[in-house]
């Protein structure tokens, strides 16, 4: 199976818009929305949802606070500085804050009175949806939560699994900003990554770092310069940067209200006629050439 | 953790990509006493191409990771047991340790019998500090490969200062990187864009920052009489809104080339004066403001009066931040 991945470093530079007008254009395709802090692909696509999962991951420990003997044993051993003095409850007490808590359970062996324990968290869902452009597996993540990348490795996971049983060959992956752990998580396995960047200070380096990034794991990387004419001379460089660093540059896309205006009206830029829309089904045409 | 004496502003927004990095340098440019800059951003740190800082100081942020004296192991298994991030399994019988999974929580020591363990400092990031101007400037930035996210921006955040005001530049998103930065703040500045992807990522940063009883204020940029979803939502949530920088192809062209908003386009360094004063005003829990070195306050344009006017009108969520905040700066 192919598996386009589109990832950026930066945020807000078009992922989610190329994706979601690569998924109207491709219409073979099965859809993951690997951005599971903030997940978007699935408004521009009116998904209907037929399979909704709790997320568990991770483990985060629990003091009985009643037995407590407030003798800070746990907290001397936390690296994290997760067990506190309580500042809620009614007598001395060590808690845990469960931000900071990495769960790694090393405090509890450690409590004289054995009253701590490890205790799954919920962190979110994940859904398998129909969309008018394929079907869609894609996440929320809890305010706040944890374990992102763990949570984009399951939604690729499950979107791998629905384009399998559907008899689908491609997987189009729309990816967080950044270069951690959810980032690495959408881009393993990929067939190609595609780069969304702006040419801007920010942008080149930014893209640098995701490059970087998709080098590291030895991903088959192209770019695609968003808003190009924004600035004519830093679309050049990223694409020279890009070349450099054995990363393929494709058509660009210029700067064009009608993408938000399309946005705003609940279609992707490929829906409406526009010069962006040119630019983007160019782009496609570049993409599964390749 | 050590606390600052000043106050902690936290520049957040759910989508990527919608002018955090923007807001945080023009505050940092605009603020009404000593600022410091704190870019928490460490995946894709970005305000230092904007301030053009000079570095002075850069610490390594490191995890302890296991080392195992072959000589003292006796292949027991107790350490691969202790370990809950599979860094350190049985391989052949033997342990062995893969270092980009150790959280470095030391559970492994705790249980050798043998003390064969031993613990070395992996490098995954470093903090920088450094000044810009007036500026003080701290960043974070993590080595690409790395996940330790939420590390890197605490040894950031950790970094104590005397400055009145600290201006965090937090990373996209509401998860552990969001509120690893934001936490602790005396006020989250969440800045989005009046789009369908600018509401929906919005108001997940906002249950983020209530979750972590952080008071949040909003400022929207690329702003369109168009589109007012913004402050509908506002309204709705009752949540101040603390501006609206109107869409301009100027702003996202001085951008790229490096240059900050406030001293490249007209009418900027106003907006940000008056932002400043909605902010002061909402940390202090009433309207006055009396800044020391507020020199610009006189000259707020006309534009940005009405502005203020206008969102005057608009019912702020000043009084529940009011309640949850300690005392008033002096």
């Amino acid at each position: 199976m192919n598996e386009i991945v589109i990832l950026s470093g930066k945020g807000g530079t078009g992922k989610t818009s190329v994706a979601a007008s690569f998924a109207v254009l491709s219409k073979r395709a099965a859809l993951a929305d690997a951005d599971v802090d903030a997940s978007n692909l699935s408004l521009l696509l009116d998904p209907r949802v037929r399979r909704k999962e709790v997320y568990r991951a991770g483990l985060e420990a629990v003091v009985r606070l009643e037995e407590c003997g407030d003798c800070a044993v746990c907290a001397g051993v936390c690296r994290f500085n997760a067990l506190r003095p309580s500042d809620t409850h009614t007598r001395p007490a060590f808690q845990v804050d469960s931000f900071l808590c990495e769960g790694c359970g090393r405090c509890v062996p450690m409590c004289p009175r054995g009253i701590i324990e490890m205790r799954e968290r919920t962190v979110g869902e994940w859904m398998e949806s129909d969309t008018r452009a394929g079907p869609l597996v894609h996440a929320r993540l809890e305010p706040a939560g944890e374990n992102s990348g763990k949570l984009a490795s399951l939604v690729k996971r499950e979107a791998r699994r629905v384009a399998a049983e559907r008899g689908l060959g491609l997987l189009l992956v729309d990816g967080p900003p950044g270069v951690g752990c959810s980032a690495i998580a959408a881009l393993s396995g990929a067939s190609l990554v595609l780069f969304v960047a702006e040419p801007t200070v920010s942008g080149l380096h930014d893209f640098e770092r995701a490059a970087d990034l998709a080098r590291h794991f030895t991903v088959p990387a192209a770019l695609c310069v968003n808003k190009w004419d924004i600035h004519p001379v830093a679309a050049d460089s990223l694409e020279a940067k890009a070349r450099k660093m054995n990363v393929r540059p494709l058509q660009r896309v210029r700067y064009d209200p009608s993408v938000v205006s399309a946005q705003r009206r609940g279609k992707t830029v490929v829906e409406e006629d526009s010069a962006a829309a040119q630019d983007v089904r160019d782009l496609w045409r570049e993409v599964t050439a390749a | 953790m050590k606390r600052n004496e000043g106050m902690t502003i936290a520049v957040a927004s759910g989508k990527g990509g919608t002018g955090k990095t923007t807001v945080a340098v023009s505050l940092a440019l605009t603020a009404p006493g000593t600022v410091r800059l704190v870019d928490c951003d460490v995946e894709e740190p970005n305000a230092h191409l904007f301030l053009n800082p000079v570095i002075q100081r850069t610490n390594p942020v490191s995890i302890p990771v296991p080392e195992i004296n072959r000589e003292e192991c006796r292949s027991c298994g107790r350490c691969a047991e202790a370990c809950r991030f599979g860094a350190l399994v049985l391989l052949r019988g033997r342990p062995h340790v893969f270092p980009s999974l150790c959280k470095g929580c030391g559970a492994c020591s705790d249980v050798c019998a043998r003390g064969a363990i031993k613990e070395t400092d992996r490098t995954v990031g470093v903090v920088e500090e450094g000044t810009a101007g007036a500026v003080a400037f701290v960043q974070g930035r993590i080595n690409v490969g790395e996940t330790a996210t939420p590390r890197v921006i605490r040894a950031a955040r950790e970094m104590t200062s005397s400055a009145r005001w600290t201006i965090v530049d937090s990373p996209p998103g509401a998860s552990c990187a969001m509120t690893a930065a934001v936490r602790g703040a005396d006020m989250a500045v969440l800045v989005t864009e009046p789009t369908p992807f600018g509401l929906h990522d919005l108001d997940i940063a906002v249950d983020s920052a209530r979750k972590l009883g952080v008071p949040c204020g909003i400022v929207v940029n690329r702003h369109t009489p168009e589109d007012l979803r913004i402050r509908d939502y506002c309204v709705r949530q009752n949540i101040l809104l603390l501006a609206e920088i109107p869409d301009d192809r100027r702003a996202a062209e001085a951008y790229s080339r490096g240059k900050n908003v406030v001293d490249s386009l007209p009418g900027m360094k106003e907006r940000f004066v008056a932002l400043w004063k909605s902010l002061s005003a909402a940390l202090k829990g009433n309207g006055d403001f009396s800044c020391e070195g507020g020199n610009s306050l006189a000259q707020i344009s006309d534009d940005a009066l009405n502005e203020r006017t206008l969102l005057g009108k608009i019912r702020t969520g000043v009084s529940s931040a009011r309640n949850s905040l300690p005392g008033s700066v002096t």
